[in-house]
């Protein structure tokens, strides 16, 4: 199967402190691609790379054939046109409600007649359970409603790829189990290719498709593999330590 | 063929194949309702067993399709749905489309109750800002009694940002006002030949009024809105309910030393501005009018007392106690996120303004009355 990421020798520094050495990995189309660690290994600034928020200096980000690293702003932004990103806290804008947040990349997207695009609109925060809530603004929702609102607005233009830092951090356990469905629904149904950041183990075990452990002294990646191999054949204690701790 | 879709209408059947996605989505609508519109139909298929994929915006445009056809009196019925096309179809949420209109709820306000509201949002500020006092006014003697209770190094960065800080920007402006009067009063007093009274009139306009009230005026955009800004973030991100929770009291923690720090270097910046605004004036005298250092200062001193000082600090003093409870009061009645942040620190500039305003205004009757 195609890769629709490729990640060469990448090398991702703050100043002087280096955080990756020589990342090296690939996303497979249509697959759940999990990364996972400890705090501070990071993760998140892996996802800022492939979402193109920071450039590589050194090695290559290749996404859907476009090279982060020497692409030019316009062709980076028509590339971020086909994911979608939730961000950890959702990152909705808090002066629109949540019909305009979702509105906003529909906009961009294509003149829809009227009532349909109201319809949409809807269509989308009725996909996270938040039929309703179109007037409300972000501050006035919970933490587990903005991730979802969140993740609402991530799906408006139907991405071929969406990113997801840790989009169950935070929620109750019955609002997470619908994050997972709604992730499983999209990626069979719509054959999107997903690529998640998080801690949560039942997430990983439950969707992901292919996995890479990250390690902050190693600053790279000590396994990769699907879940099941990580936890059953893995020989490095660090990764028997992460992959065997006990689901609820 | 438009897009990656095939459209057919046969038999009072639509059949659609190969890939809908939301780039194909208006056109696709576009070409169904005038194919339609150009039958006379009472049923139709839609057949899409040749649909191999769709995302959630094409499943929404079959779902609206089925939704207008419905209401045209028109049977419709869509077949050959695969197991991965139903899944998305699964994901619409049809009750969304009876929704009423997005923006109905928002009713316009006539304009007897947009007044009614503006007076009952203007009483309930009123109260709070009355309650904040109320608070101050307690905490302030507590600190006062209790030294060790004060953040000192706060205070002190305090006085820093506030005060120092704000030397160059203070110093330049006074200098300017004090030049600019300087010379357009001028221009009218060589005409009478009374060129020597520029430095009493600077002088008396400097330290009386325009000295407390620009410095304060600066003070308020640089500090004031700063305060409301710093505080109200603090809130956003939970931090003030973190220091309650350790015990804290959030008055006592974040707006005291503010509220000292302002006191101490507002009117010791107006002794300054006061300084540079004469300055100004004296340039223009020696340059531009042809009098000398001595008879300038002496001239300017003639015309202001040492109560004209005393009173233009204890305004100053009022200033500062109003500019920091304002910029604080603000920052804790932030609820939401950064758009709040941002009135509550224009809000804080803006009453802070008027409040300097109406109490120079109050201290000049007063002032006139006590002689």
């Amino acid at each position: 199967m195609e890769n629709v990421i490729v990640v060469e020798n990448l090398t991702a520094a703050y100043g002087d402190n280096v955080i990756l050495r020589n990342v090296s990995f690939q996303v497979k189309r249509e697959k759940i691609f999990a990364i996972v660690g400890g705090s501070g290994c990071g993760k998140s600034t892996l996802l800022k790379y492939l979402i193109g928020l920071l450039r590589p200096a050194e090695g290559r980000v290749i996404v859907d054939g476009i090279d982060m690293a020497t692409a030019d702003d316009e062709t980076i932004n028509a590339c971020r046109r086909k994911f979608g990103v939730l961000f950890q806290s959702g990152g909705l804008i808090g002066s629109m409600t949540l019909a305009e947040n979702i509105a906003l990349p529909l906009k961009e997207a294509g003149r829809f007649p009227h009532p349909f695009f109201t319809h949409l609109i809807r269509a989308k925060l009725g996909m996270v359970n938040l039929t309703g809530y179109d007037n409300h603004y972000p501050a006035e929702l919970s933490g587990g409603m903005k991730k979802r609102a969140g993740l609402a607005r991530a799906l408006a233009l139907d991405p071929a790829i969406l990113f997801f830092d840790e989009p169950t951090a935070g929620l109750d356990p019955v609002t997470a189990r619908e994050i997972y469905d709604l992730i499983s629904i999209i990626n069979e149904g719509m054959k999107t290719t997903m690529v998640i950041v998080t801690h949560d183990l039942e997430l990983i075990f439950r969707l992901a498709h292919e996995v890479i452990l990250l390690h902050s002294e190693e600053k790279g990646i000590i396994a990769r593999g699907t879940p099941k191999e990580l936890e059953s054949f893995a020989q490095d204690g660090r990764v028997q330590a992460f992959f065997q701790r006990k689901l609820p | 063929m438009s897009g990656r879709y095939v459209i057919a209408f046969r038999m009072r059947t639509l059949s659609v194949s190969g890939e809908l996605l939301i780039a194909d989505v208006p056109s696709f609508m576009r070409e169904v309702e005038d194919l339609i519109a150009r039958q006379n139909i009472t049923s139709l298929r839609i057949d899409l067993s040749e649909l191999r994929r769709v995302d959630s915006a094409g499943a929404l445009s079959f779902v609206h399709l089925e939704e207008e056809m419905r209401k045209k009196s028109v049977d419709i019925t869509i077949t050959g749905l695969s197991e991965d096309v139903r899944r998305v179809f699964n994901l619409v949420d049809r009750t969304a489309i009876h929704l009423p209109p997005l923006h109905e709820a928002e009713r316009r306000a006539s304009i007897f109750e947009a007044m009614g509201n503006l007076c009952l949002k203007m009483a309930h500020d009123f109260y709070t800002i009355l309650t904040f006092v109320g608070e101050l006014i307690i905490c302030l003697p507590y600190c006062l009694f209790h030294p060790r209770s004060l953040r000192w190094g706060d205070i002190l960065l305090n006085m820093r940002r506030t005060g120092a800080d704000a030397l160059p920007i203070v110093g330049l402006l006074s200098l300017l006002i004090g030049l600019i009067m300087a010379f357009m009063s001028s221009l009218q007093l060589r005409q009478l030949g009374a060129n020597i009274y520029v430095a009493s009139l600077v002088g008396i306009a400097i330290v009386k009024e325009l000295g407390p009230m620009m410095t304060a005026i600066i003070v308020a955009g640089r500090s004031g809105s700063a305060f409301a800004a710093e505080i109200g973030t603090m809130i956003v991100n939970e931090e003030v309910d973190a220091l309650t929770t350790m015990g804290f009291h959030p008055i006592r923690f974040l707006v005291v030393p503010k509220i000292i720090a302002t006191s101490i270097v507002v009117p010791l910046l107006t002794l300054y501005a006061m300084m540079f605004g004469i300055i100004g004036g004296l340039l223009v005298g020696m340059i531009g009018l042809d009098i000398t250092l001595t008879t300038y200062l002496r001239e300017s001193f003639r015309g202001v007392e040492l109560w004209d000082v005393i009173t233009s600090l204890i305004k100053a003093l009022t200033f500062a106690l109003l500019i920091a409870s304002i910029g604080c009061h603000r920052g804790f009645q932030v609820t939401g996120g950064a758009e709040a942040v941002g009135e509550a620190t224009t809000s804080a500039v803006v009453t802070s303004i008027f409040l300097i305003i109406a109490a120079d205004a109050a201290f000049a009757v007063l002032l006139h009355y006590i002689g």
